[in-house]
């Protein structure tokens, strides 16, 4: 038995336990290898859940937009953590929006309303009116008070300065005296829900006003947060919503493993029918290329979404193409009466230039998709373009190799099995 | 088997400009079929558990918008999709789904898919759509003319705007919605049919190396002739990964497989008929002679 054929099973062995593996994972010890579909990351239209796409109704730009966006982002962030959302994704894209994706909630509705409220923050008197809202709240942060307790300082804007002076002014009239405390009581209300209610001590006339009470630094920081997160810098327009429920994202999942696979499956004895032994290597090197395409994707943690489903079984398309661009020549080479060795290797040297060029073209397309895209297009580009580097580097370097091998075994020397005449 | 695409260009191209001139007339006549992520709307995908004639569904959706459109979906049709252009608030999607739910005694859960697309989106897609076609385009262009020649260049680029000017076509012969999903697909066809024109290039530029006292019109001929199979090899096994895949995919996933499939036929078409004799009319108008000629070309 010549080296060749031991290498080429010991290859066989490998790819089927990596292959296995990959499927189903397996356990050494402590050594706990998951398989793949464990470890690639879904997009939401995959797990289901929330994407919601802000828009901020503004004229603003440049710097002046950036911060208050990077402001807004970290108001949403906080309303976001407040509902227990594991890995939430929230990034602002195009200079004036921002796109937060919450996977596997229980209540969407809730979260929608959350996250794109401008106002939720309301000041009131115990009859329910409103005095300001959340909008009208420009500072909001931790002080000292005079007695050098921690307390919250809050600023209005002019307009909300007016109201409150007229509020508060209201509420010294109607009810004078410490005795009255209690009627004058204004509720800080997030969301309906009373944060605050501090007692009004005098007519506030320039907007700025202290809560105090006994306060730690930490919860007049918290308060102080909660009062500022009522008001978004920005006012957020709901540009765009996408809710997938987890039934449907698994439907998603599945049908198109199935269809991937069914595929596949198709190409793989199409493969064989066409070009023989040729045609089986080609196999093997399309089941590596899956693989470390599949490994490159969990390796720089790509969120695999319905597109990049797409963009993946079209990029085992294009694997297979640069296969058969290979095997086409080798077959004339062989026409031409070259030995199969001989017919392999200048196969492939005339293969090279053609399977290099037509890539790198549609390499230029992917890349310009990937930077003009957003959201799904982009998975659709990212897959895409793992699939296209990967996928040349196994027709050139994988199918060579495994092709001189199994010439070198020597099992056979028809040249019809090569795909000659 | 007998090819001669330079010979029969009056056929092909006429095919093409059949295809394309009925689309663009219906295009300019009827307008395209534009999806919501362009028009801005909502969709909404409710499982009502069993099948539910769309007249009856209809019903609820009639207090909000009589033009919505409503189809089945999902297994045995327990499924329906809603789409409207109106783009309705988180409140309002409540509402219109509380009421299938009330009618048709649903959980919270039966809400499979709701989406919402304000009218700017649209606007802003196509726009990307556009100029990514057109950094893609001319990209390829400087490449083709760096690797080979300007004229290989133009003609591949013709080549790919049939492509994606037959994809335009047959979705608005067809009247199927034109959506962000179709312009992703083009996209990526665009790639994928310049890789398939490429090939055939390939090989054009190699023959006239090889062979150098042959007319253009041969040269080309034999060329297609080495690589057709190769060139419909690929195309049918992307054919039937693609296809496959839009027969058993999710209604998301079909949005992507048929602009893929139309493409790649499209595509497939292009380069053999379409690429190679454009080319040989750029040639032979150029330089008057329909032979190499060793100081026009240079590769």
């Amino acid at each position: 038995m010549n080296k060749s054929r031991i290498l080429f099973a010991l290859i066989i062995a490998v790819l089927v336990l990596i292959s296995y593996s990959a499927v189903f994972g397996f356990t050494v010890g402590d050594y706990i290898v998951s398989p793949f579909g464990e470890e690639i990351d879904l997009g939401l239209d995959l797990s289901g859940g929330v994407y919601v796409v802000l828009e901020a109704n503004t004229d603003e730009t440049g710097d002046e937009l950036a911060k208050k966006m990077q402001q807004t982002k970290a108001i949403i962030q906080q309303r976001v953590d407040g509902l227990g959302v594991a890995e939430p994704n929230i990034t602002i894209e195009n200079n004036d929006r921002i796109r937060v994706e919450l996977a596997g909630l229980e209540n969407p509705q809730e979260a929608i309303d959350l996250i794109g409220k401008t106002a939720q923050l309301e000041f009131r008197d115990l009859q329910g009116n409103v005095i300001v809202t959340g909008e009208n709240v420009e500072v909001s942060e931790v002080t000292y008070n005079r007695n050098n307790q921690p307390a919250v300082a809050l600023e209005f804007d002019s307009e909300g300065a007016e109201k409150f002076a007229t509020a508060t002014g209201l509420l010294m009239d109607m009810y004078p005296g410490d005795e009255n405390r209690d009627n004058r009581i204004i509720e800080i209300v997030l969301d309906d829900e009373v944060i605050s209610a501090p007692s009004v001590s005098e007519t506030i006339t320039d907007g700025r006003s202290i809560i105090d009470g006994s306060y730690t630094i930490e919860s007049a920081a918290n308060l102080a947060n909660l009062i500022r997160a009522g008001a978004l810098p920005l006012e957020m327009r709901e540009i765009e919503v996408n809710v997938v429920g987890p039934t449907l994202g698994l439907e998603s999942l599945n049908k198109s493993i199935t269809a991937g696979a069914i595929g596949l499956l198709l190409i793989f004895v199409l493969m064989l029918i066409m070009y023989r032994v040729p045609g089986l290597v080609a196999d093997l090197a399309l089941s590596i290329y899956i693989l470390i395409a599949l490994g490159v994707f969990i390796y720089i943690d790509a969120k695999l979404t319905l597109p990049g489903i797409a963009g993946f079984i079209l990029s085992i398309g294009m694997a297979v193409d640069a296969n058969v661009i290979i095997f086409e020549r080798i077959k004339e080479e062989l026409r031409v009466g070259k030995t199969i060795r001989t017919a392999v290797d200048s196969g492939f040297k005339q293969a090279m230039t053609t399977i290099i060029d037509a890539n790198v073209t549609t390499l230029i397309a992917g890349l310009v998709l990937y930077n003009f895209g957003t959201g799904t297009i982009r998975g659709f580009a990212v897959t895409l373009l793992i699939g296209l580097v990967v996928s040349m580097f196994t027709a050139v370097f994988i199918t060579r190799f495994l092709l001189r091998l199994v010439i070198k075994m020597d099992i056979t020397r028809s040249k019809k099995l090569f795909g000659g005449a | 088997m007998k090819i001669d695409v330079i010979k029969s260009k009056k056929i092909t191209f006429g095919i093409s400009a059949l295809v394309i001139i009925i689309g663009m007339v219906m295009m300019l006549t009827s307008g395209l079929n534009f999806g919501i992520d362009f028009t801005g709307g909502t969709l909404i995908q409710i499982d009502l558990g069993r099948e539910i004639p769309v007249e009856e569904v209809r019903e609820i959706m009639d207090g909000y918008d009589q033009n919505a459109s409503i189809v089945h979906a999902g297994e045995g049709n327990h499924e329906v999709i809603i789409k409207t252009t109106n783009d309705y608030n988180n409140d309002e999607r409540v509402e219109i789904f509380n009421q299938y739910k009330d009618e048709y005694n649903l959980d919270d859960d039966a809400l499979i898919n709701q989406q919402k697309f304000g009218a700017s989106i649209g606007e802003e897609t196509q726009r990307r759509a556009f100029i990514s076609v057109a950094i893609a385009t001319v990209g390829m262009l400087l490449y083709i003319t760096f690797r080979f020649e300007f004229n290989f260049g133009l003609a591949a680029i013709t080549a790919l705007i049939h492509d994606v000017l037959i994809g335009l076509s047959v979705y608005s012969i067809l009247r199927i919605p034109v959506n962000s999903s179709f312009i992703a697909a083009m996209l990526i066809i665009v790639g994928y049919s310049i890789n398939d024109t490429i090939v055939v290039f390939d090989r054009i530029r190699e023959n006239i190396k090889r062979t150098r006292k042959q007319p253009f019109d041969e040269i080309i001929n034999t060329s297609i002739k080495q690589t057709i199979r190769r060139s419909i090899n690929t195309s049918a096994t992307t054919l039937i990964a693609v296809t496959v895949l839009y027969i058993l995919g999710v209604e998301a996933i079909k949005d992507f497989a048929l602009p893929l499939i139309i493409g790649v036929l499209a595509g497939t078409y292009s380069s053999i008929f379409i690429a190679s004799p454009v080319w040989y009319l750029l040639k032979s108008r150029k330089s008057k002679v329909n032979m190499y000629n060793p100081n026009t070309i240079d590769s």
